[in-house]
């Protein structure tokens, strides 16, 4: 950030907003955005509450008459799976990304920020080229592979990707900020005799914290959404992750259980939105820094 | 991109080799340097080769194939494309994707910049509104919002009654295939914030005495924002624009989803990769899902080469950069 000192510049009229009513407006407008922006989390509480026939066409957000059996319906399972099936197999895999992605993507940073190494300019470039790159091309090849090499319904194509850094984003991001920290640390431990290892993870990583934070939580959070991954890979009910297992409460024979589909779509929200009003501060801040300076 | 030039920045000569003395010792380093960073990248690499390169070798090869996973991959040259160009799923599909695109992003784009300037106004509740605002950017790509649209979107719902209150007729969008597309843009529009957090920020490093010399100079509020801030702000602008638009051509889930996994009605949420993943996942024909993936690549590569070679006219970068 610069030195801006927390000054606030607006639309061309330097400085705050003037006077009561300039001030009266901007809540107004702000309040307007947020009742847009939030109508949908808040209609998902309330019909979750509602009987499954009554959650398309009451207007109501919250009903007069509150029920649980949305949420009771939900300790039956669904197709002999219990909910909490899907619950482990998400979290092992938004666990598992994490993991790989702190290690991986940060040991690559590490070398694009503090190690001139021959080549490290071209090889910088073909990882933000990476970025650009849709994914979607590699979706054919890549089931190919591992399905030739026996791993369709495993996890090992979810997983492997984040244990060799492709997820150029963090690495990006965890560049930049080390870029930022003060090279006269890893000066005088190189005086001192500190290896790449040593410097890597004595001095570099600890003074990571905010970016490894970041990245950890939207790597949590990306593949707990991720459904084409799954939707993929997995095709035995027994492995599915949250947003596959959900999928089995759609309409089939034109039948909705709309009940256990709300009441599902909420409980499977919460992780999300726990994570983000936790963390919401570190989940901003690296959005709005990887956006400058790139 | 600017950053690879901070990357050069090589011990400057007289310094470390002074220290050294030997340039036998100065080699070492220099040959120790390159273990260290290649062990160092040891897995990006791999990943590279294993997952990105070879996996897009490959692609290109099957896209003149015939290859349905299970027989060899027939070379079969250019049929793929001349089948995809002659496909009119495959034309509607671009056709479907192509309004997403120009619909969706421009104006996800414009309410993100609105925003972002409201908000910048004032201090007083700006983190709380930004926080909100931002949650939709975590949460639009689940399943759980895709099932909601749905339901926000049927027959008898919130925007049906809405809209026949309103008097711009009656029904539901999803079953509509006029309208059904419309409900996916709303959902990308819905998520906003992203880009806004990124353009607040850019908002943030405006110096502010431009403004002040610009008020004593006379000029209104719409000439500053026209002669400072959008200036100023153009590669934030140009940041959003590229990575949206890429994003965009990409959707996949909430289309699947808010369509009951048919990209229906009638095709009308036909997006490319819901006819990429019919072509190649359900109906085995890797061979021609290859070549729409190629197709799919230039594309974007071709969009990504406009907004670069059009950035010299629009987008202002600062001299002094560092």
């Amino acid at each position: 950030m610069s030195g801006a000192g927390g000054k606030v510049i607006g639309t061309g009229a330097p400085g705050r907003v003037r006077g009561r009513r300039g001030s009266l407006a901007w809540h107004a407008g702000a309040l307007l955005v947020l009742a847009v922006v939030l109508y949908p989390v808040v209609w998902v509480v309330g019909a979750s509450f509602k009987p499954g026939r009554e959650i398309i066409g009451s207007l109501e957000l919250f009903p007069a008459g509150p029920v649980l059996t949305n949420f009771t319906g939900l300790a039956d399972g669904i197709a002999d799976i219990s909910i909490a099936t899907f619950f482990q197999n998400s979290l092992f895999y938004a666990l598992g990304s994490v993991a790989g992605i702190l290690v991986s993507c940060s040991l690559t940073a590490y070398a694009f920020a503090r190690i001139p190494f021959a080549g490290r300019n071209v090889l910088f470039s073909l990882m933000i080229g990476t970025l650009l790159l849709p994914y979607h091309v590699l979706l054919i090849p890549q089931y190919v592979m591992f399905q030739k090499a026996g791993l369709v319904n495993t996890y090992v194509p979810l997983l492997i990707g984040k244990y060799l850094a492709t997820e150029a984003f963090f690495v990006f991001l965890m560049v930049q900020f080390m870029r930022n920290l003060p090279r006269e640390l890893d000066e005088a431990a190189r005086l001192d005799g500190c290896g790449h290892a040593r410097i890597y993870w004595s001095i570099v990583l600890p003074l990571c914290r905010p970016a490894l934070i970041t990245s950890a939580i939207f790597t949590f959070i990306n593949a707990w959404n991720d459904f084409m991954g799954p939707l993929i890979y997995l095709n035995e009910p027994g492995k599915y992750t949250v947003s596959l297992g959900m999928m089995m409460f759609r309409d089939q024979e034109g039948v909705a259980n709309y009940g256990g589909m709300i009441a599902m779509s909420l409980v499977a929200l919460l992780p999300v939105l726990l994570f983000f009003l936790a963390f919401q501060r570190y989940l901003i801040d690296g959005m709005a820094t990887s956006g400058l300076k790139g | 991109m600017g950053t690879a030039v901070t990357l050069v920045k090589d011990s400057p000569p007289g310094t470390a080799p002074a220290r050294l003395g030997a340039p036998g010792a100065v080699r070492r380093r220099r040959r120790g340097e390159n273990l260290a960073g290649y062990l160092f990248m040891s897995p990006w690499i791999a990943g590279f080769l294993l997952l990105t390169a070879g996996p897009m070798a490959a692609s290109l090869y099957f896209a003149f194939t015939d290859y349905n996973l299970f027989d060899a991959p027939r070379w079969i040259g250019l049929d793929n494309f001349t089948a995809l160009f002659d496909d009119p799923r495959w034309q509607k599909s671009v056709e479907v994707t192509a309004k997403y695109v120009v619909i969706g992003t421009p104006l996800k784009l414009l309410l993100a910049l609105g925003v972002a300037l409201l908000l910048a106004q004032s201090r007083r509740g700006q983190a709380f509104y930004r926080a909100a605002f931002y949650a939709p950017s975590l949460i639009g790509a689940s399943v759980s919002v895709g099932f909601v649209w749905r339901a926000l979107f049927s027959d008898g719902a919130v925007v049906d009654r809405t809209q026949s209150f309103l008097g711009l007729g009656s029904g539901g969008w999803v079953g509509d295939p006029g309208r059904v597309l419309y409900s996916l843009v709303a959902l990308t529009v819905w998520q906003f914030g992203a880009p806004m957090v990124i353009f607040l920020a850019g908002l943030k490093q405006v110096p502010r005495e431009l403004y002040e010399a610009a008020e004593v100079d006379g000029a209104g509020p719409l000439r500053r924002f026209w002669s400072i801030t959008l200036p100023m702000l153009s590669p934030v602008l140009f940041f959003n624009v590229l990575l949206e638009t890429i994003h965009s051509f990409q959707i996949f889930g909430s289309a699947y989803v808010v369509s009951n996994t048919t990209c229906g009605p009638a095709d009308a949420t036909l997006v490319y990769t819901c006819y990429l993943y019919q072509k190649g996942f359900k109906e085995s024909q890797m061979g021609f899902a290859s070549a729409m993936a190629w197709m799919l690549l230039l594309a974007v590569a071709l969009v990504t080469a406009v907004l670069f070679w059009s950035q010299k006219r629009w987008v202002h970068y600062e001299e002094d950069v560092r």
